[in-house]
């Protein structure tokens, strides 16, 4: 059951909230990027072939809260070498839609488009970003993150940032 | 024989036996246009190449397209069971007839002019056949990879019509293979998971030899080994009992089973224990009675097949070259038919260590990018693959091993590419 003060519908809450998340996914803040996730986060990124069955089939990213606490323990410590140095990122994220409020989570999907810098050249990366939203003692937090890249169903460059 | 300047010739003119040397290689082999211009001619073109498995086309006129090298192919299953490689190019225009990554047919039309072609290759119509003369006028097919190789599921192929016998090329490393299908309770492996594909701005010789090089985990994977509290890091150390032996035809492995022995315990080899997978441990004990112990002990290989298929015990990489500086890495979690308990588990080690995200091999693949920024620097000119050559020796089968960080295999690599790359 979820009484009406724990919903969320005000978009330009849930907007404030997606651009925080970017900012610290852009600029490598770990640790606040993980203190947004609940204890039951799924985040996937599928590969052009698990989109249907994630469980059977491989997908470039699926972590549990575990394993994004383990691949953030790698980045910090230096020495995960696909992010040291780390990339340049900025992205951008727009067409932002709730698509479900009326159950506990609130889904929200958007686009994005995000460039990466490396010395060895500029990457550009855009999709499709659906959001699960819960709000937890009053703060919003994310349950669940789906990144549907454009390309996904040919062969990607290195992904050792946070997308 | 003594080696003359005509003899070492080939397409490209280039003399291999100046650039590689027993134990340094020049750093021109991985950037030369002209160096892998010959490549695929003696080696992606010229001998056998893993292409996929037939896990992969598991039904009647199934398909899934595949690579050999910079090659469109067609891996195909006939509605009589049989598997075909076929080249993804009208005979008539030359146009990609097969778009989809994957599907099932028994034909394929050319969108370009409406040629069809049966799943085998034989071209079964033309529209507005006047212009032909008729029906069945014309003796062309698609193209088809004339030799096709099945050993355990694994397919290989070749361009060349002449080449050795699938069995021969595999040589010792067949048993591998097989080390690999005795962890199923049925005795077979499955890759029908999917394949992540990595783009890798390198040349594929770094990855190739970079597979069996125990000298590299302690560094570059070092980060993931500490946070995990992984055992990977101490079987690739001066101490480890772990021994790199060459397998001949430029095949190689990292042999780490002398290190699972020594402590014995089922599971370990998968960095778990027999009380997390207990119907498995059960059923293959009641399969293989007291022989279970030393399979569940052992655990799978961890062995490159030259040029491109790597089976690092719980996944399978293809490797496809795209140019002297590009290639692709295609990897999946290996399936056990009869084994769903530990399936599950190696399909989640997997996404979580490979591919493009993954916490080993977006590593790895880091450096082989790196290596080849390197490569392309003047100086020193070559790579120095000398480690542990003092103190190689031969096991009781006869073949060259060396210590678990010494870098026998990328000698036994060279000597085998040196070899194709100079027959002519």
């Amino acid at each position: 059951m979820t009484s009406a003060v724990d919903t969320i519908s005000d978009i330009r809450e849930i907007e404030q909230f997606i651009y925080r998340e970017a900012r610290f996914a852009d600029e490598h803040d770990y640790d606040s990027w993980e203190a947004l996730w609940t204890d039951d986060a799924l985040y996937w990124v599928p590969a052009g072939t698990s989109m249907a069955d994630p469980l059977h089939q491989v997908s470039v990213i699926y972590d549990n809260r575990r394993r994004i606490s383990t691949r953030l323990k790698q980045l910090r410590t230096g020495k995960r070498y696909a992010q040291s140095p780390p990339s340049h990122l900025r992205r951008t994220i727009s067409n932002i839609e709730i698509l479900e409020s009326d159950t506990a989570d609130c889904v929200v999907g958007a686009n994005f488009v995000l460039f990466e810098s490396k010395p060895r050249g500029l990457e550009m990366w855009a999709g499709r970003i659906t959001y699960r939203l819960r709000r937890i003692d009053g703060d919003i937090k994310l349950a669940g993150k789906t990144v549907v890249l454009v390309n996904n169903a040919e062969a990607l460059p290195t992904l050792g940032f946070l997308i | 024989m003594t080696r003359t300047k005509n003899s070492t010739a080939t397409g490209s003119g280039v003399d291999y036996s100046r650039l590689i040397q027993p134990e340094r290689v020049h750093g021109s082999l991985y950037t030369d246009p002209a160096i892998f211009a010959d490549e695929l001619e003696r080696i992606w073109y010229g001998g056998w190449v893993f292409v996929g498995h037939t896990s992969e086309v598991p039904l009647p006129n199934d398909y899934v397209r595949k690579n050999i090298g910079p090659q469109d192919i067609i891996m195909t299953r006939d509605r009589e069971g049989d598997v075909h490689l076929l080249v993804n190019r009208c005979a008539h225009r030359g146009n990609l007839v097969c778009d989809e990554p994957a599907g099932n047919s028994s034909s394929f039309r050319c969108p370009y002019h409406g040629w069809t072609y049966r799943n085998t290759g034989e071209l079964l119509g033309y529209p507005f056949n006047q212009g032909y003369g008729g029906k069945g006028n014309l003796d062309l097919t698609l193209g088809i990879v004339p030799k096709i190789g099945i050993y355990k599921g694994f397919v290989f192929g070749s361009f060349n019509a002449d080449v050795m016998p699938l069995e021969e090329h595999l040589g010792a490393a067949a048993g591998e293979i097989d080390r690999l299908a005795r962890l199923s309770p049925a005795g077979e492996v499955e890759l029908d998971a999917g394949w992540l594909k990595h783009r890798t701005r390198a040349n594929w010789k770094l990855l190739a030899e970079n597979e069996t090089d125990g000298y590299h985990p302690q560094f570059v994977h070092g980060s993931i080994f500490s946070v995990t509290g992984s055992t990977i890091g101490p079987l690739y150390s001066e101490n480890s009992t772990a021994v790199t032996r060459s397998l001949g035809n430029g095949h190689s492995e990292n042999d780490l089973r002398p290190e699972f022995r020594k402590f014995g315990e089922p599971m370990r080899w998968f960095g778990t224990t027999e009380d997390r997978v207990p119907d498995y441990v059960a059923k293959m004990r009641e399969l293989h009675g007291p022989d279970a112990e030393q399979i569940l002990i052992e655990g799978g290989p961890h062995v490159m097949i030259f040029p491109n298929l790597f089976i690092a015990e719980i996944q399978v990489f293809n490797i496809q070259p795209i140019s002297a500086s590009e290639c692709v890495q295609y990897s999946t979690a290996v399936q056990l038919k009869g084994a769903p308990e530990l399936n599950k588990r190696m399909l989640s080690q997997s996404i979580g260590s490979v591919g493009p995200a993954g916490m080993l091999l977006a590593d790895d693949t880091e450096m082989y990018e790196r290596n080849q920024a390197g490569v392309a620097q003047l100086q020193p000119e070559w790579l120095d693959i000398r480690r542990g050559v003092q103190r190689e020796t031969h096991d009781d089968n006869g073949f060259l091993i060396g210590g678990a960080t010494d870098e026998t295999a990328m000698r036994a690599f060279w000597r085998h590419y040196q070899s194709l790359m100079e027959t002519k």
